[in-house]
C-alpha cells in the first residue's frame, strides 16, 4: 500500500533533547572498529583543538533510532511497512564535529515523498542544534519502500 | 578544526590507503547496539528472506561508517570531516558464517579548493559497488 503523501512538509521536532555522553561514542566507535584517539581520549581530542572527545561523522544516525518512535516513519498514519523499508541515501553536513557533552536538540522535516519505479521513496532533513543554540549538523536521508507504489495505470 | 593533512600535502589524483573490511554477523549484531537501529532484516534470516532479500543485510550505514574510515585515518583528525554523503546502491548481504562479507573501500581526492579537499569513493563487495556518489569533504591545516 501506498506511503500517505499528506506527510510531506511535517515537522517532527524530537520531544527532548539528547546528551551525547564519551561512552557511547566510545561504543559507536568499537562497533565500527574506528580507534580513533580522537573518540576515545579527552586529551588526544583536545590536543587536536577539540573541546572533548568528538563522535565519528556518521554518528548522529543515532538520533533517527533514539527518537523513532515519534519520527514520522513510525507514525502508523503514514502507512509504512519497516519490513519493506532499505536505507537509499544519507549525507551528514557537519557545521562541527559532534562531541562528548552536547546536548541536542533535532527536528525531523519530511520534505518528499515520490515513486521510483515500484518503489517509494520519502526524504528527510534533520536540523541539529547545540544547547547554546549553535547550529551543529544538517542531517538528509531518503529511505526506500520496497515495492510499495501505486500500481501505474496504463 | 582542521585536518592533521596541509594543503601542500594533497593534490588531485592523491589515493588515500586503501582498507579491505570483514563484515561478519556479529559485527552488525554490535552495530544494533551501538546505533539503536534493531530493524529485523539485520539479524534475522527467516524475516530477511520473508521480505524477499536473499540474507540477512548489513545496515547501510554500517557500510557508510566503514567506508569513511578511509578518510578519517587519512585525515588525521576526524573532525576535519565537514561533509560526508552516500547512495546505497545495492545491499552488502552478510551470511552466517565466519567470513561474512568483505567490503574494499578505495578513496581519490577529486578536488581541492579554499582549503577543503573532496574525496570520491567507492566502496566494493565481490567487485560489485555496494555505495554510490559516496564523497567527503576534509577541511585541510
Amino acid at each position: 500500500m501506498p506511503v500517505n503523501r499528506a506527510f510531506i512538509g511535517r515537522e517532527y521536532p524530537a520531544s527532548s533533547s539528547y546528551e551525547v555522553g564519551r561512552e557511547h561514542i566510545r561504543r559507536f566507535a568499537e562497533a565500527i572498529g574506528d580507534l580513533s584517539p580522537a573518540y576515545l581520549d579527552p586529551a588526544a581530542a583536545q590536543a587536536l583543538g577539540h573541546p572533548d572527545v568528538i563522535a565519528p561523522p556518521t554518528f548522529l544516525t543515532v538520533l533517527n533510532f533514539r527518537f523513532a518512535t515519534e519520527g514520522p516513519v513510525a507514525d502508523p498514519e503514514l502507512g509504512l511497512d519497516y519490513s519493506l523499508v532499505v536505507h537509499g541515501e544519507q549525507s551528514f553536513e557537519l557545521h562541527r564535529p559532534v562531541r562528548a557533552g552536547d546536548v541536542l536538540t533535532s527536528v525531523q522535516t519530511v520534505t518528499d515523498i515520490k515513486d521510483a519505479g515500484r518503489n517509494e521513496l520519502i526524504q528527510t532533513t534533520t536540523e541539529i542544534t547545540a544547547a547554546d543554540g549553535e547550529r551543529v549538523a544538517t542531517a538528509r536521508s531518503t529511505i526506500v519502500s520496497r515495492g510499495t507504489a501505486a500500481p501505474k495505470e496504463s | 578544526m582542521a585536518s592533521t593533512l596541509s594543503a601542500a600535502d594533497v593534490e588531485v589524483g592523491t589515493e588515500l590507503p586503501t582498507r579491505t573490511f570483514p563484515i561478519r554477523r556479529a559485527d552488525l549484531v554490535k552495530y544494533c547496539g551501538a546505533s539503536g537501529d534493531f530493524n529485523v532484516i539485520h539479524w534475522n534470516e527467516r524475516t530477511a528472506k520473508a521480505v524477499g532479500l536473499p540474507d540477512v543485510i548489513a545496515h547501510g550505514m554500517f557500510t557508510m561508517a566503514l567506508a569513511g574510515r578511509v578518510v578519517t585515518e587519512w585525515a588525521g583528525d576526524p573532525g576535519a570531516v565537514e561533509s560526508y554523503s552516500v547512495r546505497f546502491s545495492r545491499p552488502v548481504v552478510v551470511p552466517d558464517d565466519d567470513t561474512g562479507a568483505t567490503l574494499d573501500v578505495a578513496g581519490t581526492v577529486e578536488s581541492v579548493d579554499g582549503g577543503r579537499a573532496v574525496i570520491a569513493l567507492t566502496a566494493t563487495v565481490e567487485g560489485n559497488k555496494v555505495l554510490m556518489a559516496a564523497k567527503a569533504v576534509v577541511r585541510l591545516a
